[in-house]
């Protein structure tokens, strides 16, 4: 869990209103879902609150969208302070969160973390010009182009840190820069370009409609034959080779690496060989038989009884059950300290 | 090698455009109204015979999933949501299909809402992906203008579809806590039962299928469940999308036969292993979630379902992170306990102490300021979280790490000896926690 908290009261503006043009905007969100369900519009507001306030959510935003939807304003806090893309502390103009995770980690991302380190600081601060904040996060979904960085709204992928320092310095000059991939990728294609989809056909519109042929056969009478033989082979093959109703979820199996009884009893082998239970068998006095319980012959005797009669009826239903003593416990000290509760 | 004939997301890599006209002469809405006209029925049972399993992850039958909803409706709507929230590190194949093929899914999402009488569907993508959601926005308003989908459409099915955005959770990937995210809430993972498709979004029947699960629906519809379940083995049918990324020449995306071996793809569609194939260290076959597989047994494996999971790992979302001899594996499964402990939503308590715990004995391990009897108690906390929690999450911490023992133990005891052999001013710690 990250630990989220709202900025301090001196950061926070004093109030928030959307413009008239995201007002206008949130209707519209809000009409995507079912009567009296607009609280479901609540992150889209949040991020439309963000966006307007400069890229972070202060106290006044939580509140006013809570009020838009007639949500609590507890609600719509929980809701900030639980997505980790709602900043609750002012960023800076271009906001960095570097994906760090392990394939982005195995192809260089922490050589990027250092560059960021040496030329911005500890993660979470405004830089003194107020261009750049950063900060480490989780996987962003572009493993194939690890390392990548997300800026503001966009990825920026493939990097190094060279071309990260030169991303940021054309981000802070305002020169226009390319979004994506920096070594000339179109997306996720291996470098060099793939050498799969190149089969022409696939393009130009020639394949379809391909598909209708086999509907047409299947409609002829002469083929429904055709399509019984095929449903009476697939019943055959249900019967050689039955599908499982419910497949295992992925999870991994074991392999059994225990030497078990009853492993061994399962294989038709002797569970446990005398000698070795007699090995086993722990000579010494145990506790429980200097205690002196009652024989075993007696307790079974007295569980057949009590299941006879029903062990729950011997008790009367409208009292406390009896409680242990507990041990130590002095019946003075306990009666005198329970009024001392009600002071 | 598939051949690019039976390939599904054809322009998988954005080199054509992703828009409406392109997309039909690639095949799109191609015949979607003979489709739903052949029933709700038909398309189910076409479905259950492609023997599709679905690509989020569980691998769960995508067809048997639809033929859970309800047949009739009891009055409350229908609903299918299409999680776009891929948050699975190494995972980045939905992003693609949004981007670049967004007509196939929309048209998945008719198609799929019909078998399942549902009338609107929702689309929750997550929030680090704007443009992707500002393409499938564009995609979606097309189809709109082109009255494929909406209230009065072409196809005689009443179908609104919604783009819906979220904020970066990786836990509102897990079915439930996206639902919840949906309706405005904190992306907390709910108990099941209820199950979704009984009581889903809003209490009404739901139900919830990765982008990739959907968006082959269509291409599947009209070839034919035999074509897809003629492609790859028995019981892990068709193609998947790949994600290899790491220490390969090329990473790259790529629709492959589930099957084709792991030396293959790398070699075939990725430029072959840095530094040549006896610089493997081990493999990651399916996103952070699942155990690692050392390199002696993962070369020639295939990578499905089955044989991945007999391997002791899963395919999971196919995002096949490979590690060469370079990586410092201690560390690395450290940074996928970090992820963990950063995205537990703290609704379980294992699972919100647990990762942490773990995180922090194994930051120790990788530099070895530990102790070897540690290894053990690791190991017995990671069985104590695993199975212990509402959702999956606390299952896939503790998996890499149950990995990392099964597989990389010796080089996790030379890191503790080293360290204890050379003198130092701390003592060594010890898990008190």
């Amino acid at each position: 869990m990250a630990n989220r908290r709202l900025a301090p009261a001196a950061e926070q503006p004093q109030s928030f209103a959307f413009s008239s043009e995201n007002a206008e905007w949130a209707k519209g969100q809000i009409d995507k879902y079912p009567e009296g369900r607009q609280a479901s519009a609540v992150i889209p507001l949040l991020w439309k609150a963000q966006e307007q306030n400069g890229g972070w959510l202060p106290q006044k935003a939580i509140e006013a969208v809570a009020d838009e939807l007639g949500m609590p304003h507890i609600r719509v806090l929980e809701v900030a302070t639980f997505y980790t893309m709602f900043a609750l502390e002012p960023v800076g103009r271009f906001w960095i969160q570097l994906c760090g995770t392990v394939p982005c980690d195995s192809c260089g991302a922490r050589e990027l973390k250092d560059y960021l380190h040496a030329r911005l600081g500890a993660p979470g601060h405004v830089s003194a010009d107020g261009n750049f904040s950063w900060l480490e996060v989780e996987c962003l979904g572009a493993c194939c182009n690890a390392p990548m960085a997300q800026i503001n709204q966009d990825y920026y992928e493939d990097l190094t840190p060279e071309l990260l320092g030169k991303l940021m310095d054309d981000l802070a000059a305002g020169r226009p820069v390319k979004v994506g991939s920096q070594i000339g990728r179109t997306s996720s294609e291996p470098k060099g370009g793939p050498d799969t989809l190149t089969d022409a056909s696939l393009f130009d519109g020639s394949r379809v409609g391909a598909w209708r042929k086999r509907f047409e056969t299947a409609d002829s009478k002469q083929d429904e034959a055709g399509g019984k033989a095929e449903a009476a082979s697939s019943e055959q093959r249900a019967a050689v080779d039955p599908k499982p109703a419910r497949p295992d979820a992925g999870r991994a199996v074991g392999t059994a690496t225990t030497d078990a009884p009853a492993q061994r009893n399962a294989a038709g082998e002797t569970p446990v060989p005398a000698g070795a239970k007699a090995d086993a068998a722990d000579t010494t006095e145990s506790t429980a038989q200097r205690n002196k319980p009652a024989a075993p012959e007696a307790i079974a005797k007295a569980e057949a009884a009590g299941a006879e009669a029903g062990t729950q009826s011997d008790l009367p239903r409208n009292e406390p059950p009896p409680q242990p003593v507990a041990s130590g416990a002095n019946d003075d000290a306990a009666a005198t300290s329970a009024p001392q509760k009600g002071n | 090698m598939l051949s690019d004939q039976d390939r599904i997301f054809t322009n998988l890599y954005g080199l054509h455009s992703p828009d409406l006209a392109e997309a039909q002469k690639r095949g799109a809405w191609d015949g979607t109204k003979f489709l739903l006209e052949m029933g709700r029925d038909w398309i189910i049972e076409e479905m259950k015979q492609s023997g599709l399993r679905g690509r989020g992850g569980a691998g769960f039958p995508t067809g048997l999933k639809w033929s859970f909803m309800p047949k009739k409706s009891d009055g409350r709507p229908h609903y299918l949501v299409v999680n776009a929230d891929e948050s699975e590190p190494g995972t980045c194949k939905d992003r693609e299909i949004m981007r670049h093929d967004p007509h196939l899914l929309i048209e998945g999402c008719m198609l799929a809402s019909f078998a399942m009488a549902a009338h609107a569907c929702y689309i929750y993508i997550r929030g680090e992906y704007v443009a992707e959601k500002h393409a499938l926005q564009r995609a979606v308003d097309e189809a709109y203008a082109a009255r494929l989908v909406g209230k009065d459409n072409i196809h005689g099915y009443p179908f609104d579809i919604y783009v819906h955005h979220g904020a970066g959770a990786y836990i509102c990937g897990e079915e439930t806590a996206l639902l919840e995210s949906l309706e405005g809430k904190k992306g907390m993972p709910r108990m099941k039962p209820p199950f979704p498709a009984n009581m889903g979004l809003y209490g009404c029947p739901t139900t919830v299928n990765n982008v990739e699960s959907i968006a082959v629906a269509g291409t599947i519809l009209r070839r034919g469940g035999a074509w897809f379940a003629g492609l790859g083995g028995k019981n892990n049918t068709g193609t998947k999308l790949f994600c290899v990324s790491g220490h390969v020449n090329k990473p790259c995306n790529v629709e492959e036969e589930l099957g084709i071996t792991f030396r293959e793809l790398i070699d075939r569609h990725c430029g072959g292993m840095r530094g040549g194939w006896d610089n493997l260290l081990c493999s990651i076959p399916g996103g952070s979630s699942v155990p690692l597989v050392p390199a002696e047994q993962i070369i020639d494996a295939k990578m499905d379902f089955d044989t991945l999971r007999n391997l002791g790992s899963g395919l999971g979302t196919a995002a096949v992170i490979v590690l060469d001899r370079s990586t410092d594996i201690v560390a690395a499964i450290a940074r996928i306990a970090y992820f963990y402990k950063h995205e537990s939503c703290g609704q379980c308590t294992p699972c919100r102490e647990g990762t942490g715990w773990m995180w922090r004995v194994m930051l120790r391990m990788a530099e070895g300021r530990a102790q070897r009897r540690e290894i053990d108690m690791l190991l017995d906390v990671t069985k104590q979280i695993e199975g212990h929690t509402i959702c999956a999450l606390g299952d896939a911490a503790a998996w890499p790490i149950q990995g990392l023992i099964r597989h990389f133990r010796p080089e996790i005891e030379k890191r503790i000896d080293r360290y204890s052999a050379n003198p130092h001013s701390d003592p060594v710690p010890m898990a008190a926690e």
